[in-house]
């Protein structure tokens, strides 16, 4: 069914917290997404000519590099883009098929490849660009957020975790319930101010960002350090310095 | 966005076909188009099915087709199907009701056919128009823009095959009055989406407003992707302004004098007349739905582009 599921207080919201501080735009998430959902849920992930120019294909995870702010404020900030199982998102209402939905139990926007006509019309509504047709199989793909591993009693519970998640080399990416406002993630989002994307458009992104740190200011730089002749302690080395600068 | 030729095919046919069995069903039972009224039934279903079965084409899975009436509740396309499905009914009691000649059955039948006709193209219209992140789609001109190409077009045909019937000036005159108001309709949404602020900003997009402007520096893959190739497309200012002019000139100016000369002329000149108004304005209507999608952005591009 692809109306909304009713969202009562304290419902469970799965998602990611994605840090823009930490990110270094490594592209393992992206990488190690691809090689999990290659083969599971949503497998096969197509690529079109893959050994030779114009290869592409299907990606859960995309990540960006931008560059904000002019002069001294200037930085880099690198910006994975994935499913941010939205809250409120037109991609399930407007699908004609069922194919589209979300889980009532933890809130994961899925696609059930069996019913899908591979319209397209789910990716027209998404503002955030999180769906990729198929165009082999003919059927929308999306990230499930891994949950053939964040269920999976088969695999070690350390490991039931979303595959970018597991292997950000720099931890930027945390997973977790961002509807009850005790868990882990929830507390990092109150605490860093974690930002919704694109908030009016109305989708209500469960998946949160958090912003870059504040940078110390330029003066605050440490200084290079410029010994002078009366630093060098050695006699001999103070003698060969002046020799030499003469 | 990308404009597929199958649905720029499918909004023209199809939107034609249902205009002319909207008007066909509305005044061939009052008498007001000569003729039996079956060629002009028959027209309109063909490009209704003609349309229906080019936007099937578009799809990855044809054969799954017939799940789509299954989300009315929801989804605007599943609407979109059942309507359009349940318009043949009435459409095909029309045609029963010409060729036995039943005038009862055929003032009901050709009711209920118009009114399926406005609620399958106002749904088509409300696809597109509740689609948030295209802002010159999400806007209030895009279905009563929809309803009145329509309109305009079905009144062009149904004017050319009464003309060929041999009179009848109401048709013609619809066409001109259709036409002209489907002109001035178009040219106030373009300036419309012309002055729009947009909805979003690549600031927004990223969240890092707060530290400034916002640049790519590196994209995230160097080849294209489904997203660039369905929502990347564009075209040149200059080609759309052009464009956006041959279709005003060939798609609506023109057939509404066509239509005029049409009515003060009369007999085989009117037909002609007509004849040509109806080739133009369908080729006009080709290059106007090529552009509703040739000139729509979507805000994933911001991420993209800026
Ligand atoms: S990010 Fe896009 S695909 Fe994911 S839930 Fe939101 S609207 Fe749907
Ligand atoms: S592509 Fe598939 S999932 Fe998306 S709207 Fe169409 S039928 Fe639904």
């Amino acid at each position: 069914m692809t109306c909304l599921p009713e969202i009562t207080p304290g419902q469970k919201k799965l998602g990611l917290v994605i840090d823009l501080d930490t990110c270094v735009g490594c592209q393992a998430c992206a990488t190690n997404c691809k090689e999990w959902n290659a083969s599971g849920h949503s497998g096969p992930l197509p690529d079109s000519k893959p050994y030779s120019a114009g290869a592409e294909g299907v990606w859960f995870n995309r990540v960006h590099s931008y560059e904000a702010g002019e002069g001294e404020q200037g930085r880099t900030v690198n910006f994975p883009r994935s499913c941010l199982h939205c809250e409120t998102p037109d991609c399930v209402t407007v699908c004609p098929t069922g194919a589209s939905y979300k889980r009532i139990e933890d809130g994961i926007v899925l696609v059930d490849h069996d019913l899908c006509i591979g319209c397209g019309l789910c990716a027209w509504a998404c503002p955030y660009g999180a769906r990729e047709m198929d165009e082999d199989e003919g059927v929308m793909k999306k990230c499930t957020l891994c949950i053939d591993r964040i269920y999976n009693i088969n695999i070690p519970e350390a490991q039931r975790q979303p595959a970018c998640v597991l292997t950000c080399p720099t931890s930027a990416r945390h997973f977790g319930d961002l509807g009850d406002p005790e868990s882990k993630v929830s507390k990092l989002v109150a605490e860093r101010g974690g930002q919704p994307l694109m908030p009016e458009l109305g989708y209500k992104p469960v998946n949160s960002y958090l912003p870059p740190r504040n940078r110390s200011s330029a003066s605050a730089q440490p200084e290079e350090a410029a010994p002078t002749p009366m630093d060098i302690k050695n006699p001999l080395l103070r003698w060969m310095d002046k020799v030499l600068t003469r | 966005m990308n404009p597929a030729p199958s649905i720029v095919f499918f909004t023209t046919a199809s939107g034609a076909g249902y205009g002319l069995l909207f008007w066909l069903g509305l005044l061939r039972p009052l008498g007001l188009v000569p003729g039996q009224g079956l060629v002009a039934l028959a027209l309109a279903l063909l490009l209704i099915t003609a349309g229906l079965l080019s936007s099937m084409l578009h799809l990855g899975n044809p054969q799954r087709a017939w799940r789509a009436v299954s989300q009315w509740r929801s989804s605007w396309l599943s609407r979109e199907g059942v309507a359009a499905i349940l318009t043949y009914i009435p459409a095909l009691l029309l045609g029963l009701a010409f060729w036995i000649d039943a005038p009862a059955l055929a003032l009901i039948a050709g009711l209920l056919a118009a009114a399926g006709a406005v609620a399958t193209v106002y749904c088509t219209g409300m696809i597109y128009a509740s689609l948030k992140p295209i802002r010159q789609w999400h806007h209030p001109l895009v279905v009563p823009g929809y309803l009145a190409l329509s309109a305009f077009s079905g009144a062009v045909l149904l004017a050319m095959l009464a003309a060929f019937a041999g009179g009848g000036a109401v048709p013609a005159i619809l066409a001109i009055l259709t036409g002209a108001s489907a002109l001035l309709l178009k040219r106030a949404y373009w300036q419309a989406i012309d002055t729009a602020p947009p909805i979003a900003t690549i600031e927004s997009a990223t969240t890092l407003g707060f530290i400034g402007k916002v640049r790519q520096l590196d994209p995230p893959h160097t080849e294209q992707n489904y997203l660039l190739r369905e929502m990347g497309f564009r075209i040149a200012r200059k080609h759309a302004a052009k464009l956006r002019l041959i279709a005003q000139g060939a798609g609506f100016a023109l057939p509404v004098l066509l239509a005029l000369l049409a009515v003060l002329l009369g007999g085989t000149p009117a037909a002609l007349a007509l004849t040509l108004g109806a080739v133009l304005a369908i080729g006009g209507l080709l290059i106007e739905r090529w552009l509703m999608f040739a000139e729509a952005t979507h805000t994933v591009m911001l991420y993209y582009r800026g």
